[in-house]
């Protein structure tokens, strides 16, 4: 191959990669949809469309904070953990006060503080973020168990489930959420100096460091949001649920790296956006969706999940090592 | 003077008909450098064979033939006469070649026999068991050969420096080597380990065993030596007797008279204001009372051989490392934050490795252009693409970088242009403090003269620059005065008119 030929399509795709990226996501969910709606006649009903976006936005919310931390290179894996004591909290604050303001004060701050928590390990204690916030799972859990002893809190005020299972216009409400916070993070990842840092972080921490970036205090920023975020998902969860019990955040971890990484973020930092990971989620729910509707053996779910997380990243390696590579 | 180079030693031990390893017309050529030019000599049997050259001299890439880590493009290598080709570490080992390198290569929680005999250990009667006991009393045979009496079941890391460095000779010697090529062995050793060392390298002598011996101190040099051979840009300059010459002549034929295109600059420096103002800076990363200073409009240099501590100390100026004592001022400001301070004060580092310090390869040219100066284009931290586009754009235009846009990932760019993006992103930051570590390392000539031209510029219009670099040529030709760094400290400063090859090295060299 001549120099001329090798260079000529690597610079199209290195200018485009984020849009390519995109592209490559908004073909694969198109794709689904049309196979689902082929194979299902259920599917495509607004009722459904409407109930896989709702899925979607929650999966959004808790995936979105991940996603910055994920962009600087380090991980979070007290999500779920943080989602179930902050659902507990609001859930024994709102049947005490009756005020779900309080409630969701409650929530967004135990978020706040256990992404805190994390932030601090990894920053001052200098503890890998893998592990910080692995014990943090534990922790968030236990104190969780402990808090509830084995109680469950249900029956929330109608003005609070609305969060969770109202409508309006005929849209539930959870998706005008998700549609505000995509375009709040989105400004707060590319339009933002702390946006900027964070993903010069992620692509080298150390010359972001020696370029003047306060890289502990974004790193504590980062992790506090993502706490921040799991408080606020824990809320339209809770209102959802109408129910709150210890084991409420346990499954939710993995699924919600699953949707940062189908979205194209990179676990290695630096790479990927979270319109993405909104794909992402888009693309988990409607698989599954797809999976119910086809009457398939929920067992499979977990199976289904991973396979698709392992072609998502063998499909962007490849695409990416054809942009690097040469 | 005679050639001693195709001479058989004194005291040579052993069969010294034939040389154990004879290079003939080695050479190596990488991008832009020719590592290695035409080098020729033999190695005896029973000799210490030290090897002489300033930083960049062609020390290291011989090495690297030797050991297989790089292929030769030129020249033959014969073994006890016979010609062969060293393609891998696995042929080096073959014929008995074992490079004893600064940074060991053992697994700190095995035991020093477990080490010794890693990847080579004894099978046990069951198959697919090892014989620890056969690896332990063997290991304890080898340690004994050089007289030494470590605890074979310590695990490693809990050995000292000097220690796990007979772990490494013991586990060359256990490969039957018969060439040992050691890189500055004794710079991370006290007088009396070096003592020790040295009682053991003479036994392995006494035994017939070779050493090639990489130093930078005088003394060892002429204490152990029985023939120098001396390096200089690639090529071998000449093998000497170290009764035939002199230290004074050593560092001559190290330096040479070069011949070289960066231009000089004029005499008449303007030095302003102190920019920097260093006093007793002392810390852990091993640098101790360093006192130092630079003026608006003066290019300083900061030398002394690799290891001496000028990266630590730009490291600790810029707050990057923590420090023990001293101060640091910023044109007459106390300093004591960390770089983001310090880039706020204006203060730019220009790190050594662009890949892994200065560049965020992965992100794209205009990206890395704005980093270090978000807050100050952005105060309200509202980022504005276009702004930033604009910015990065009139840099590109203003320092030649050539790129095909400013959105081309930085990675794709060459060394030359990749580090004018460095300095592009400090010029966006409006800093008028520049620590250069190593400002122009892997660049091709034309860029380095570039490179230089822009420092000139920066000191022109009232720019400070401290610059550390290897390349002796470049700090006498481009900097108005020097410090000389030894072994964590200051060992002298160079005036202007003393700045040349010799003060330096007579300066940054070890006499003791």
């Amino acid at each position: 191959m001549s120099q001329i030929d090798a260079a000529a399509p690597k610079l199209k795709l290195t200018l485009s990669r984020d849009v390519t990226d995109v592209a490559y996501r908004l073909l694969a969910v198109a794709l689904i949809c049309v196979t689902l709606s082929l194979v299902s006649d259920a599917f495509l009903t607004a009722n459904n469309l409407l109930n896989v976006l709702r899925q979607a936005s929650l999966v959004f919310f808790m995936a979105s904070g991940l996603t910055l931390v994920i962009l600087t290179g380090k991980i979070d894996l007290s999500i779920g953990a943080t989602v179930g004591l902050s659902a507990c909290v609001a859930a024994t604050m709102i049947k005490s006060t009756g005020s779900p303001w309080l409630g969701a004060a409650a929530a967004i701050g135990v978020g706040s503080i256990v992404g805190l928590g994390n932030g601090l390990m990894v920053t001052k204690l200098r503890i890998p973020s893998f592990i910080a916030t692995y014990g943090m799972l534990w922790v968030a859990q236990g104190a969780t168990y402990y808090y509830m002893s084995g109680q469950s809190v249900y029956g929330f005020p109608a003005g609070f489930r609305a969060l969770g299972s109202g409508y309006l216009l005929g849209i539930p409400i959870p998706i005008y959420l998700m549609v505000a916070f995509l375009a709040i993070g989105y400004f707060f990842t590319k339009r933002t100096t702390y946006g900027q840092q964070i993903y010069a972080i992620g692509a080298n921490t150390v010359a972001a460091r020696l370029s003047g970036i306060p890289v502990n205090s974004r790193l504590n920023l980062v992790f506090v949001l993502s706490g921040a975020m799991a408080g606020l998902a824990s809320l339209i969860y809770l209102a959802r649920l109408n129910s709150a019990e210890g084991d409420i955040g346990e499954t939710l971890t993995l699924p919600t790296i699953a949707a940062v990484v189908i979205g194209g973020t990179s676990l290695f930092g630096g790479v990927g956006s979270l319109f993405g990971t909104f794909i992402g989620g888009l693309i988990l729910t409607l698989i599954l969706n797809g999976m119910n509707l086809l009457n398939l053996n929920a067992n499979w779910q977990p199976l289904v999940t991973g396979l698709i997380v392992l072609l998502a990243v063998w499909l962007d390696m490849k695409t990416r090592s054809k942009t690097d590579s040469n | 003077m005679v050639d001693v180079a195709t001479m058989a030693p004194r005291k040579a031990e052993g069969d010294a008909s034939a040389p154990l390893l004879e290079l003939r017309g080695i050479c190596k050529t990488f991008p832009g450098v020719r590592a290695l030019d035409d080098v020729s000599f033999p190695i005896w049997p029973g000799e210490i064979h030290m090897l002489c050259g300033e930083n960049g001299a062609g020390k290291s890439s011989l090495m690297k033939v030797l050991c297989g880590a790089y292929v030769a493009d030129e020249g033959e290598l014969f073994h006890h006469g016979e010609k062969v080709e060293i393609k891998s570490t696995l042929d080096a080992r073959k014929f008995g070649i074992a490079v004893i390198f600064q940074e060991f290569s053992l697994v700190p929680y095995l035991s020093v026999a477990q080490n010794i005999y890693l990847g080579r250990e004894f099978p046990g009667k069951i198959p697919g068991t090892i014989d620890r006991q056969k690896i332990r009393s063997e290991a304890r045979r080898v340690l004994g050969m050089i007289g030494s009496d470590i605890d074979i079941d310590a695990p490693v890391h809990t050995l000292g420096v000097a220690q796990q460095q007979i772990v490494e000779i013991a586990k060359a010697l256990s490969q039957n080597a018969r060439i040992l090529v050691m890189d500055e062995p004794t710079s991370a050793l006290s007088d009396t380990e070096t003592e020790h060392l040295f009682g053991m390298m003479r036994r392995l002598k006494a035994a017939g065993v070779a050493i090639v011996y990489i130093s930078h101190r005088m003394a060892e040099v002429f204490l152990l030596g029985d023939r120098i051979t001396i390096l200089r840009d690639g090529k071998k300059v000449a093998t000497v007797l170290p009764d035939e010459t002199t230290p004074g002549d050593l560092v001559q034929k190290m330096v040479g008279r070069k011949v070289d295109a960066i231009h000089r600059r004029g005499a008449n420096i303007k030095a302003g204001e102190v920019a920097l103002d260093v006093k007793g800076l002392t810390g852990p990363s091993g640098i101790s009372d360093i006192h130092l200073n630079v003026r608006a409009g003066e290019i300083v240099g900061l030398c002394g051989l690799v290891g001496s501590g000028r990266t630590e100390v730009a490291r600790a100026i810029f707050g990057a490392d923590r420090v023990t004592a001293g101060e640091v001022t910023f044109f007459a400001k106390r300093f004591t934050g960390g770089p983001d301070e310090a880039t706020r004060r204006g203060v730019a580092l220009i790190p050594e490795s662009r890949k892994a310090q200065g560049l965020a390869l992965i992100r794209s040219v205009g990206d890395n252009i704005v980093v270090a100066a978000l807050d100050r284009l952005f105060p309200s931290h509202v980022f504005h693409p276009g702004k930033a586009s604009k910015v990065a754009q009139a840099m590109i235009k203003k320092l030649r970088i050539s790129t095909p846009s400013a959105r081309r990932a930085v990675q794709v760019l060459s060394g030359g242009n990749q580090q004018k993006v460095v300095i592009g992103k400090w010029l966006t930051a409006d800093a008028r403090l520049f620590i250069f570590d190593e400002p122009t390392r892997g660049i091709d000539v034309g860029a380095k003269a570039e490179i230089f031209a822009l420092m000139y510029d920066l000191v022109e219009n009232g720019a400070a620059i401290l610059m550390i670099s290897s390349e002796l040529s470049e700090i006498v030709n481009v900097c108005d005065r020097a410090y000389v760094m030894r072994e964590g400290i200051i060992a002298g400063e160079l005036s202007r008119e003393r700045l040349n090859e010799e003060n330096i090295l007579q300066l940054g060299m070890h006499h003791e």
